[in-house]
């Protein structure tokens, strides 16, 4: 046998072939990603025709769009002298008109720039709580949230000297976001008592005594709370503070209001409307449930028999009814457990009875998280002679409510989506209420997409937000290395 | 030698009731029930007060009074001399009529959209991430809203459907026609449908003045009997394939095992359609306003339907996608490296696992579903929330009644749907020894 002759080395190399037409570029994503099987294929066509048909029946409605009208005759004028006869068109025109009354229902229209300035300041106060001692963030979001609500304010025409001392409250604030964003928590806690202040309007005085009484609150508890254990140092402090609050105050508060008359035009509960309701009640029940479901999730996994079975009678029957019945209770039956002729606000009614349904679902939603837990992490903070809240506080919480934030901001969202039931109850919900009333305007008879659309719109970008803000946190907080 | 010292005896002091932790829990306790024993009786006092002011009392005879409303949607028979406890019934009924079809539709939506949402193909995928988006973050009253406009605003009059003598001459066809060859047809004053009819039914019977129908409860007993018939062949089979290595073939057995009883059952009845139409004249003109025959389902139902199965639909997709998702990527690859194939892999491997996942959450789905049907009344849809929490509460003044019975009715069905659920999350759950 000798070596073949034939046998051949290559000893240049070849020069690298392209890749086949349909292995690159978007050829290739097309066969990859669209038809890479028959039923793929089929699924991908189904879907083209689908988006195809969306955008073929809405577009021309979206594109004959009219603006400036008094009415929906005259829109439909309009669009037939524009678009030719027989064509459909939008009529944004009830929009340009009604805006404010969505927005803020019957509120008085020169104090509009109250609600802006909420909400402006609502946010600044969310923001160190989303994002504590985080300098940039802070700053950011101030600047960009005073510079909105500033152009907000103009917008719905506010008096010089309110605008002004806005623009110096703003600045405050942002000075100290620079220098020293801790603080900022402050406005955190403090804001509820000035969101009231602004929305409801009358006397300054009330809202400060009001924070005097949880300044005592406080104070008495941190001098007590090493002594007696939190619970009875607990106890005693909203005694104090309810004394406070319902014999010192008014003594103290009235001759104040009338020495230095601070006041702003009082606004009544049913003027509320539109946005403005929805996130008065929204806010409001969001954030009185967030420590109320804490202790009722912390209730029902207490070895305390009696306190076990009250929260868990409380939690599943408010799971267990519409959210509905719980408003027509707020609505009909509430005065009946009242004492007698006591006549308080049906907006008041319902954020606690709303604050009720949603404490529940959210107890639930952290006793998720307690409960995925290790027992070990609290048999550890036994071992350390924490007791149960030093426990709670520093060990327990702080990762169970770290598990539990997706399942708290779905919670929210939803409860944010259901404000718009309170139109079933006769508020002006932007829903139904406002929708209805806006169509019962001759002018406006038949107005059906519009406002559906407008409404629609503004919930999914603040409830899409919302989900959105709860993924970064997720990510953000998440601390194992999986 | 160790000797036993006796611990020491600590007297009781008072003290110790906040400062020992043994005496502590029981302290709070007594002090938490008094506090709600206290706020309870002052709730109880203020109610008996406010009642006797009102000079009003407790009382559910209203129940058996005449109810004098009328109710446009009804499963069993009720006029308005009926009493109000029945129609509470009927509200009920409705309730659970949405409830049952609602559920159903939005399983099938939510499993398909969340299957499609891990779909490799783009536009597929992309398509159901903005369905499950816009419905998950835009209120539910808005979508049952939006149905029902689309509904009694799009759809046409019925005077559309008809043909006149001018129509006919000149040959133009009506403006609306019916669809699925002239047997439904959808109107802006509902959906008329065909109705079975009997030739010869098999009787029934009213108890209670519920109605049992022997022919309907015959049909629904067959075809459950033939579904565990078909069960039995292909547990026979399996029993084969595990013997042989064969698997007998089964799919035609299974078919004709569902299918042929039932139908020849129907043939026995003498089932035939009520069509809904209108009379025609001798010359094909179209006579009276209204379609005769059939059945007409409101709109409102409907609406309501489609609305809450889609928006639960988009849940329930988000809680399959996570079921799927949970079901780790090696249980599939050695599926298929022991040579399974891509449906056998899912049907056998990953939905078994995927389904104790997706079932705890589908479950709080269903109550949701059931509990937002109450949201009906807002496009005038008269179930429980309908009749005995608005009419018979508004005509009998009888807030506290009405509310407490609604709030019981509503907590049963939860918790019976909460239970039946966890019945099957029992046995799907993971055999863990």
């Amino acid at each position: 046998m000798t070596q073949s002759s034939m046998s051949f080395v290559r000893d240049k190399m070849l020069t690298q072939q392209k890749p086949p037409v349909s292995e690159v570029g978007a050829v290739r994503w097309v066969r990859e990603n669209l038809f890479s099987s028959p039923l793929n294929g089929f699924l991908t066509l189904i879907s083209l025709y689908v988006v195809y048909w969306i955008i073929a029946s809405s577009l021309p409605w979206f594109l004959n769009g009219v603006w400036a009208a008094n009415s929906l005759g005259e829109c439909r004028q309009i669009i037939e002298a524009n678009a030719g006869p027989g064509a459909e068109g939008a009529c944004w025109a009830i929009l340009r008109e009604r805006w404010h009354q969505f927005l803020f229902g019957f509120y008085p229209m020169d104090a509009y720039w109250r609600p802006v300035l909420a909400f402006g300041l609502m946010l600044m106060a969310l923001a160190p709580a989303l994002y504590y001692g985080l300098r940039r963030v802070n700053m950011l979001m101030l600047g960009t949230v005073s510079v909105l609500t500033l152009l907000g304010m103009i917008g719905v025409g506010t008096d010089g000297f309110h605008l002004l001392l806005s623009v110096v409250v703003f600045a405050a604030l942002f000075a100290v976001a620079a220098l020293m964003p801790k603080k900022l928590l402050w406005l955190t806690l403090v804001y509820p008592l000035v969101g009231f202040y602004l929305l409801w309007g009358g006397s300054v005085w009330g809202p400060v005594g009001v924070a005097i009484g949880f300044g005592l609150l406080v104070v008495v508890w941190n001098k007590l709370q090493s002594r007696l254990g939190a619970v009875v140092a607990g106890g005693i402090a909203v005694a104090v503070a309810l004394i406070w609050w319902l014999q010192v105050q008014p003594m103290v508060t009235t001759p104040l209001a009338h020495m230095m008359p601070i006041r702003l035009m009082s606004v009544d509960s049913d003027q509320f409307g539109g946005f403005l309701l929805s996130f008065v009640i929204g806010v409001t029940a969001v954030s009185a449930s967030l420590p109320m479901g804490l202790l009722l999730a912390l209730g029902r996994r207490s070895d305390m028999v009696f306190i076990k079975s009250v929260s868990v009678v409380f939690i599943e029957f408010i799971r267990g009814v519409p959210l509905i019945t719980m408003l027509f209770t707020a609505s009909l039956l509430l005065n009946y457990f009242l004492p007698p002729r006591s006549n308080f606000d049906l907006i008041l009614r319902v954020i606690i009875l709303v604050t009720f349904f949603a404490a529940a679902y959210i107890a639930e939603v952290i006793r998720g998280g307690l409960a995925a837990l290790p027992k070990g992490q609290s048999e550890a903070a036994d071992a350390l002679g924490l007791d149960y809240w030093q426990a709670q506080r520093f060990i327990i919480l702080p990762q169970a409510l770290k598990i539990s934030i997706p399942g708290i901001v779905s919670s929210f969202i939803g409860l944010f989506k259901d404000t718009t039931l309170v139109a079933l109850v006769g508020l002006a919900d932007p829903l139904q209420g406002i929708t209805k009333m806006v169509r019962a305007d001759i002018n406006w008879k038949g107005v059906y997409w519009e406002p559906l659309l407008f409404v629609g719109v503004i919930f999914f970008i603040f409830c899409f937000g919302m989900s959105r803000y709860s993924m970064y946190l997720e990510r953000k907080l998440k601390t194992d290395h999986r | 030698m160790t000797s036993a010292t006796e611990a020491p005896k600590a007297s009781f002091r008072l003290g110790m009731l906040i400062y020992d932790t043994r005496y502590r829990s029981i302290t709070i306790q007594v002090i938490a029930l008094v506090l709600l024993a206290v706020v309870l009786w002052w709730l109880r006092d203020n109610l008996v007060t406010n009642l006797a002011d009102k000079g009003k009392d407790i009382n559910f005879s209203f129940l058996w009074t005449r109810a004098g409303y009328d109710i446009d949607q009804q499963l069993i028979s009720y006029t308005n001399d009926d009493t109000h406890s029945r129609a509470l019934f009927i509200g009920l009924l409705n309730t659970l009529a949405v409830a049952f079809f609602g559920c159903i539709l939005a399983t099938i939506i939510g499993v398909f959209a969340g299957v499609l949402r891990l779909s490799k193909n783009w536009i597929v995928a992309r398509l159901m991430t903005v369905y499950v988006e816009v419905f998950r973050n835009v209120p539910l009253l808005l979508w049952i809203i939006l149905a029902y406009t689309v509904f009694t605003e799009i759809m046409p009059q019925v005077n559309d459907f008809k043909v006149t003598q001018a129509m006919i001459d000149s040959g133009t066809p009506a403006a609306a026609s019916m669809l699925f060859d002239n047997t439904v047809a959808i109107s802006n004053r509902g959906t008329s449908v065909p109705y079975p009819l009997l030739t010869h039914p098999l009787g029934g019977f009213e108890f209670l003045g519920i109605p049992f129908n022997f022919s309907f409860i015959a049909v629904v007993g067959l075809f459950v009997a033939s579904i565990f018939a078909s069960r039995g062949v292909t547990r026979r089979a399996k029993a084969v394939q595990e013997a042989t290595g064969i698997r007998p073939v089964t799919w035609w057995k299974n078919l004709a095992l569902i299918v042929l009883p039932t139908t020849l059952l129907f043939y026995a009845l003498g089932l035939h359609w009520d069509v809904p139409h209108f009379n025609i004249d001798e010359n094909g003109v179209w006579k009276g306003f209204n379609f005769v025959g059939g059945i007409s389902i409101a709109h409102n139902f409907t609406a309501l339907v489609i609305a809450l199965s889609l928006y639960t639909g988009a849940y329930i997709a988000e809680a399959v996608r996570a079921g799927i998702m949970a079901v780790s990527r090696g249980q599939s690859e050695a599926a298929a490296a022991l040579g399974l194939r891509q449906g056998r892999i899912m049907s056998l491997v990953v939905l078994p696992q995927a389904l104790r996942v997706i079932v705890p959450p589908l479950i709080s789905q269903y109550l949701n579903l059931t509990k937002n049907t109450t949201l009906g009344i807002a496009v005038g849809y008269l179930d429980l929330k309908g009749t005995l929490g608005g009419i018979t509460m508004n005509q009998t003044g009888r807030e506290l009644e009405c509310m407490l019975l609604m709030m019981m009715i509503y907590l049963i069905l939860s918790l019976l749907i909460s239970a039946m659920m966890n019945v099957y999350n029992a046995t799907t759950k993971l055999k863990e020894r």
